[in-house]
């Protein structure tokens, strides 16, 4: 004879405002088996949870039933206080009244009702629970960073100090990411260089990490612990090992119509090339769409001066496959395409510039060597007009419904670094906001606007187009209610920043969720930031969100803290929750087999009794459970019923659906 | 008897996936985006574990339509579930159509865990289509008497 015990939660007023709980707990006391039925404010305090482990011991109860918030939430709390009191950690089910029913009915009655049902329903599912217990897998004790962006290098280095092997592979010929493009940051105003490259050199210096640039990631398998990643080195067509980074081949370059990527294209660079001074693997590598010998098999130039021999024509695409028990996801973001905003003429004039290339024509490296010009005719430019949320905070359509979040402090840093180097530059800064939010923030934009003299209007801009050899740059100016025109040399454009596109790809290979702006979802907005809702792949820097390399550098340390505390374990709990096979009822048919992502079912050959003292050898189904992750596919796929889903089976759920329907 | 099916809501059933449409419900609950209370929601780790039986179940108890949500095509959590899922219901709902079981009373719909919006609309709407077709009385006799 089962003995229930439901315990209903107030959750302070979240459920008790809307939902009788009183009634809820007196209607199911008289549910059949059903022997103790109780509400209390806080169910998941500590007091709440002292009530239910006295309710399971005094009653002997052989299973519970929490109505309160969603299972997503506290199943795992419940379940541990269940454990405590000596009961199996799966014979708890949850009601979700809360998220599902309290916050989202407003009649008392109709929610009350509502709250009854789901209860029944998970009574009824709870009547058919079987302790479960889990097995037990172990974990490879080896991370994977995807992205060698300051996200991607900080995670990496915290896992490696912690003592664990971390690969970071990165897409582009250097690791450095987006940061090591900028000048300055905000809002201290250091070098980015000078933070960062003492970071990077850390990462190559380091024996724990192992830096795979020009790779990408080809294929997932596995899950939490035991990963199998396929990675694609691609060809550079240059031996990783043997060159010295030495440069002499980018000097002998016949070909030099390449654009630098790493200056946004503002100028070129040879067919072979390192991508900045300090890139890390210094190391060359060459755009075989520039480079005549890989086009049309003449020049050989390079190989010719290269004094170790480093360079390999015939290289090719490499696949090596490697395990990890945990993967951080730091893939980053780019500026936004602006082919939906040609009012800012960003495609037909060459001083309509972007932020970031802003960056490239500030810093010594740059194109310009920090000497700050036009890229028309290399003058300088005496008026500078800065044109905010472009494509942020853009319900439209046209651009992205989101903040952005760096652009108004990059862009008082910007107008501050101009004024402060060249005084008698104008600059002005058309905005619908300004967003300061953080620590000397806003004290570092009313720099800009007092200390620096820069120009803020309120309004956005209508268009920008030339007269006389100016950019006209007309918007509004709200403040003073009136139409400005201001005749510029340059013009700025806050490009809005979004998720690097290779996510989506990414995403799906680790079965990672992502939202309708690309951006990755953590487990939970507020308690779970750094966790995708997938066990064992974690989220760092903007993949998850827009960030600025503060907010970046702490995310990827706590991410680091959370791989780090998963590689530390020996032994990782299995889900409990997965496949079983009733090796009598089983036909070895196959159709399960064919249908699960995980192969985790095999066949074999098996003796059974038939009677009269005779055997026969059968071919069934067996599941390997340290490999089922318990989606259920078989179990709906098995013609003869044989399969069957601990925890989620086919009796539970119609059990489920009995007591919902039935009126 | 008469009298109270006038007044009878609708009764439908929501399968949702554990990793994106019933996080999207949840979403759809934190963010206070309401949906009728007749839409009872079913926790099941992915859409590929939606037995039909558990719809002809549903209908042959009652209920007045029966919805499945799931991740959206290519972010299934066990990569490929929500695939076998739409081709399967694809054909129950179509042999459902023939017994006479409208086709406004089943559904698919890809809900992610980011989209509390999306579950509320599709639930409003569901909700909303289920209720002007009536009481589900097609598979009455099947049903069992208690």
């Amino acid at each position: 004879m089962q003995k229930i015990g439901v315990f209903v939660c107030w959750c302070g007023s979240n459920i008790a405002a809307t939902v009788d709980v009183k009634k809820v707990a007196d209607v199911l006391r008289l549910e059949p088996g059903v022997v103790i039925s109780e509400t209390y404010q806080y169910m998941c305090s500590e007091n709440g949870q002292a009530l239910i482990r006295n309710a399971i011991k005094e009653n002997g109860l052989t299973g519970i039933v929490v109505c309160s918030c969603s299972p997503r939430m506290h199943e795992a709390t419940f379940r541990k206080t269940a454990e405590s009191a000596g009961l199996n950690p799966y014979m708890v089910e949850i009601a979700n009244i809360r998220e599902q029913c309290s916050w989202i009915h407003k009649d008392m009655d109709e929610a009350t009702e509502k709250a009854i049902v789901l209860g029944r329903s998970a009574i009824a599912k709870l009547k058919l629970n079987a302790p479960l217990t889990s097995g037990e897998s172990a974990v490879v004790k080896r991370a994977l960073v995807i992205g060698g962006g300051i996200a991607g290098i900080q995670s990496a280095l915290d896992i490696a100090e912690a003592g664990y092997e971390v690969d970071i592979v990165e897409s582009s010929a250097t690791i450095g990411g987006n940061m090591a493009k900028l000048d300055k940051t905000f809002p201290t105003l250091d070098c980015a260089a000078c933070i960062l490259t003492p970071k990077m050199v850390d990462c190559a210096q380091n024996e724990n990490i192992d830096i795979m640039t020009f790779s990408e990631i080809e294929s997932v398998k596995g899950f939490v612990g035991n990963f199998k990643v396929q990675i694609r080195r691609k060809a550079r067509f240059v031996d990783e090992k043997k060159c010295t980074g030495c440069g002499v081949c980018m000097q002998k370059c016949p070909s030099k119509k390449g654009k630098n990527e790493f200056n946004m294209g503002l100028n070129n660079r040879p067919a072979i090339y390192i991508p900045f001074a300090q890139a890390i693997p210094n190391v060359a590598i060459i755009d075989p769409e520039q480079c005549l010998k890989l086009k049309n098999g003449k020049c050989g130039l390079c190989a010719m001066q290269c004094q170790v021999n480093a360079i390999d024509y015939t290289q090719k695409d490499e696949i090596i496959e490697r395990e990890y028990g945990a993967i951080v996801v730091a893939t980053g973001y780019k500026p936004i395409s602006l082919e939906n905003f040609n009012e800012y003429g960003y495609d037909t004039y060459k001083d309509v510039v972007t932020s970031l290339e802003l960056e490239r024509l500030m810093n010594a490296a740059g194109p310009s060597d920090g000497h700050l010009v036009r890229p028309s005719d290399h003058k300088e430019p005496k008026v500078i007009t800065f044109i905010q949320c472009v494509g942020s905070r853009d319900t439209s359509g046209c651009g992205k419904p989101y903040c952005s979040k760096i652009c108004c402090m990059y862009t008082a840093k910007h107008a501050m670094l101009i004024r402060e180097k060249y005084p008698d530059t104008e600059v002005h800064v058309f905005y619908i906001d300004v967003r300061t939010p953080g620590k000397n923030y806003d004290e570092f934009f009313r720099r800009a606007v007092e200390q620096y003299g820069v120009d803020y209007i309120k309004g956005m801009v209508g268009k920008v187009y030339e007269e006389n050899g100016k950019l006209m740059v007309q918007g509004s100016d709200l403040i003073n209610n009136e139409q400005v025109v201001i005749p510029s040399d340059l013009v700025v454009l806050a490009a809005a920043i979004e998720p690097n596109p290779s996510v989506r790809k990414i995403a799906t290979m680790v079965t990672a969720s992502i939202d309708t702006n690309n951006f990755l979802t953590e487990a939970h907005a507020k308690l779970r930031p750094v966790e995708s809702p997938t066990a064992g792949i974690f989220l760092s820097g903007v993949c998850q969100g827009p960030k600025d390399i503060p907010e970046t550098v702490s995310q990827a340390s706590a991410c680091a803290a959370k791989v780090v505390g998963l590689l530390s374990k020996d032994k990782l709990k299995c889900n409990a929750c997965v496949a079983h096979s009733d090796e009598t009822l089983c036909t070895g048919c196959s159709v399960c087999a064919n249908v699960c992502p995980y192969g985790a079912i095999t066949y074999v050959d098996k003796e059974f009794r038939i009677g009269g003292g005779k055997t026969e050898t059968r071919r069934v189904a067996s599941v390997n459970e340290a490999v089922c992750q318990g989606c259920g596919a078989c179990t709906v796929t098995c013609p003869s019923g044989a399969m069957d889903l601990k925890g989620f089976s086919n009796k539970q759920i119609m059990a489920e659906v009995d007591a919902i329907c039935k009126r | 008897m008469q009298e109270m099916n006038n007044e009878k809501r609708p009764l439908i059933v929501a399968f949702c996936c554990n990793w994106c449409s019933y996080a999207g419900a949840d979403l759809a609950g934190s963010s206070r985006l309401s949906y009728p209370a007749d839409v009872k929601i079913i926790r099941v780790p992915c859409s590929c574990r939606v037995n039909p039986m558990f719809i002809l179940k549903a209908f042959q108890r009652g209920a007045d339509g029966v919805i499945i949500c799931g991740c959206h095509p290519g972010d299934c959590h066990y990569t490929t579930g929500n695939y076998y899922a739409r081709r399967r219901m694809s054909l129950l709902f179509s042999m459902l159509d023939y017994l006479g079981i409208e086709r406004e009373r089943t559904r698919v719909e890809w809900v992610s865990a980011a989209e509390g919006a999306k579950f509320s609309a599709v639930m409003n709407d569901f909700a909303s289509k289920v209720a002007a077709l009536g009481e589900n009385k097609r598979l009455e006799d099947l049903r069992c008497k208690e």
